[in-house]
């Protein structure tokens, strides 16, 4: 490991704990539009932890996860946004 | 040398501090809108920078080193950041609607004018 190994994987374990703190709003959350709130920032939170995880350990095969991840997860977040909206409006 | 660093130690310093700001609003504020708005103004701007640090990495040690792993690694922290810059505002666009159109509304509203306006 190079010197650089620990200056990225700190941040990207400081990024773990942020998902921690956003998971107990997914699990809390009163109402569905918070938990899909808490899911989003989840997927933010995981594609740049994947990012630096990716520079930390020189792996290019992590940045590409995180693209897929990215546009998987909004694809996810828009299916459900849109379930929740409701059928054809009357 | 000292210069990466420093501008690193910027970077990922600001996008780790924002981050937390975005965790610790969705906890802490009151409805669904002032959570959307915490979390994905700050989410977004923390991750941009965090990506920044990582592709000011890559090009130094791409210049440094003449190895092209390090290219592929920039590009592709730049196609992801990419995506993410444009997917994160236009899913929070659709949640706020949809939490709108579900009949949501803010903690302490007293009317809704979005709703008299009757918009199609």
């Amino acid at each position: 490991m190079n010197e650089f190994f620990k200056i990225f994987i700190i941040p990207g374990g400081l990024l773990l704990i942020f998902m921690l703190l956003s998971l107990i709003r997914l699990i809390l959350g009163p109402t569905v539009p918070d938990r899909i709130v808490a899911l989003d920032t989840i997927n933010t939170l995981v594609v740049a932890g994947m990012i630096l995880v990716g520079a930390a350990y020189e792996e290019v095969i992590y940045i590409d996860v995180a693209i897929v991840y990215a546009l998987l997860s909004y694809i996810g977040t828009l299916y459900v946004a849109k379930y929740l909206e409701g059928g054809p409006k009357k | 040398m000292g210069i990466l660093l420093t501008i690193l130690y910027i970077f990922l310093g600001i996008g780790v501090i924002f981050n937390c700001l975005g965790s610790i609003g969705l906890l802490r504020f009151p409805d669904v809108y002032t959570r959307l708005h915490a979390s994905t103004k700050a989410t977004t701007f923390g991750s941009i920078f965090t990506s920044l640090a990582v592709i000011v990495y890559s090009f130094y040690r791409w210049n440094i080193s003449g190895n092209s792993k390090f290219g592929v690694l920039a590009l592709h922290t730049i196609v992801a950041l990419i995506c993410l810059v444009i997917t994160n505002p236009t899913g929070a666009h659709a949640i706020a609607r949809a939490a709108h159109r579900s009949g949501i509304m803010p903690k302490q509203a007293v009317i809704n004018e979005l709703k008299e306006a009757k918009l199609k």
